[in-house]
């Protein structure tokens, strides 16, 4: 058994990431809109305790300042932000009833079947102890992208959003020692920055619609109107 | 540890007359204790509520008093409905009996893996809700459709978690699993973690407990247990009520023990028996509380939010069995 021959933080470093894996899918099904909020805010964190130990098996100082950046951005900063347009918009006890949340979650299972396969070559190549994490990451960026797809709500569909960087953040970490710090801060802002922006769409869709149902979005066409 | 190896040890353990004995005496340990286990965590309920609660013996009071009991039965009954109380007892005392409660390896384990364990659990529900239907009463066939909505969903929510652990232990025998687990000592497994939670919900969900039901009360509208046994009085409801208490201590002693194997003795010498007596009634007593905590702070759901959460379980499990094939297994 290969899992034997790890450190123990070696082995809390896979206990996170299929947290982080969870937490994936607690966003998807999460039907109240503050709870998908806070399951996105604690696959922030996880990301950053990940990054922790990670920097402190493979000995890279430079993950700290991203593990600390993450923890500020990812766990505290945008979900912050998030719950106070959710409280400007009193959408505090929004709730989205998912059309079919067994068939939904069944597809997010098949997603990380199917990234486990796709992942397969990768994994011979490398021999980091951490290389099965970058099946996760990549499940983590797929179920983001299913998140998008099976969630109406525009605020859960930028969640959705986000925990695909997340997913790719994941990746980079687990598997090639963390990006360039440049490229990390880069980034970290960019989806600051994203945030911002998303809710400011968020504003002016909730003032010109009164919804934040996406699917409402496709009245706006001509032909929907007739 | 192959495949070979465990085959011989199980053939050593069969004709060995002490384990016999002393799994006869487990079994005897586990009719026992049940009651108390249940009387232990209404006791921790009960003051978390700021009451006193009742003594740890009234279980034990209630039984007796209902053995004493006239028993009467409904003029409408079959003989399955006489039946049923001893082969659902019995049904769940077997089921226990393959569960290693202080030794690991003994002829009672060893000759039924897991999945009779799922077997044996099955048949004490089959009759259950078949002597609720029996009588022919509302309340009995609403309970028995209840009870059959509850377990269709649960038991392979259970299945995948028996299968994540087996994938572990490369076998489905309660005992390798163990003693696996104590050859290793910790060891953090994504699976693991997994599979105890989808189980925590499955037992949950299995034994009736406060989110999905509320042993305590009879509230018509509500109660899936106790209205399947409604029509029951005397020593048919004292077996009943037993059977339901060995369960509970049948789920508890399967997620201790399993996942949290510590301090079982894997010899018959009194010394190692004694440390896992102590071990197991330290593990069980947290667990206990710790239920009894859930229950307090849970309110129960309604039937319809049942389905969503066995999906639940069932997510857990399957992510177990994922979390196995993609972090835990490789070159």
């Amino acid at each position: 058994m290969n899992l034997l021959h790890l450190s123990l933080a070696e082995q809390g470093i896979f206990v996170l990431a299929a947290l982080i894996l969870l937490a994936s899918f607690f966003l998807i099904a999460q039907v109240r809109l503050v709870a998908a909020i806070h399951s996105f805010a604690w696959q922030g964190a996880l990301i950053a305790a990940v990054t922790f130990l990670v920097a402190g098996v493979q000995n890279t100082p430079h993950l700290l300042v991203s593990a600390v950046l993450t923890l500020l951005l990812k766990a505290i900063g945008i979900p912050w932000i998030l719950h106070f347009l959710v409280r400007k918009m009193g959408l505090e006890r929004e709730m989205e009833r998912l059309q079919r949340p067994a068939l939904t979650l069944l597809v997010g299972t098949g997603l990380v079947i199917f990234s486990y396969w796709a992942v397969l070559p990768i994994e011979r190549l490398e021999f980091g102890a951490t290389r099965n994490i970058i099946a996760i990451s990549l499940a983590v960026v797929l179920l983001g992208l299913w998140c998008m797809v099976a969630r109406h709500q525009v605020i859960v569909q930028v969640l959705g959003f986000m925990s695909m960087e997340n997913g790719l953040f994941l990746a980079a970490v687990a598997s090639t020692k963390g990006m360039p710090l440049v490229v990390e801060l880069g980034v970290a802002f960019d989806v600051l920055v994203a945030a911002i922006l998303f809710g400011i769409f968020f504003l002016q869709i909730r003032e010109n619609l009164t919804t934040l149902d996406a699917d409402r979005l496709n009245r706006l066409s001509e032909k929907e109107e007739r | 540890m192959d495949a070979r190896d465990t085959g011989g040890a199980v053939m050593a353990d069969y004709v060995n007359p002490v384990g016999w004995l002393v799994a006869a005496a487990q079994g005897l340990l586990y009719v026992i204790a049940a009651p108390l286990f249940a009387a232990w965590v209404k006791r921790i309920k009960a003051r978390l509520q700021n009451r006193r609660g009742a003594a740890l013996m009234q279980p034990w009071l209630d039984l007796r008093k209902l053995m004493q009991k006239e028993t009467i039965v409904a003029h409408t009954a079959s003989p399955v409905f006489r039946a049923a109380p001893y082969i659902v007892f019995g049904g769940t005392l077997l089921a226990a009996m393959v569960v290693p409660l202080l030794v690991v390896k003994l002829p009672t384990t060893a000759i039924a893996d897991v999945i009779v364990l799922v077997g044996f659990l099955a048949l004490a529900r089959f009759f259950l809700a078949l002597a609720g239907m029996d009588v022919g009463t509302a309340f009995g066939g609403m309970g028995a459709s209840r009870e059959m909505l509850i377990s269709a969903m649960a038991e392979p929510a259970l299945l995948m978690v028996v299968f994540t652990v087996a994938m572990t232990a490369h076998s489905t025998n309660l005992s390798s699993v163990i003693e696996l687990n104590l050859q290793t000592g910790l060891v953090l497994r994504p699976s693991f973690m997994f599979a105890i939670l989808g189980l925590i919900l499955v037992a949950i969900a299995e034994t009736g407990r406060i989110p999905i039901d509320n042993p305590a009360t009879h509230l018509e509208l509500t109660m899936v247990h106790e209205a399947m046994i409604l029509e029951y009085s005397g020593r048919h409801l004292a077996l009943m009520e037993w059977a339901a208490q060995l369960k509970l201590m049948l789920y508890a002693v399967l997620l201790v023990n399993v996942f949290f194997p510590w301090g079982m003795a894997q010899s018959l010498s009194p010394m190692a028996l004694l440390i896992s007596f102590v071990a197991l009634c330290v593990k069980l007593g947290i667990l206990g509380g710790l239920l009894a905590i859930v229950e307090t702070v849970f309110t129960k759901m309604r039937l319809f939010r049942v389905p969503l959460y066995l999906n639940l379980a069932f997510l857990f499990a399957t992510l177990g069995l994922l979390s196995h094939v993609i972090l835990e297994t490789g070159p």
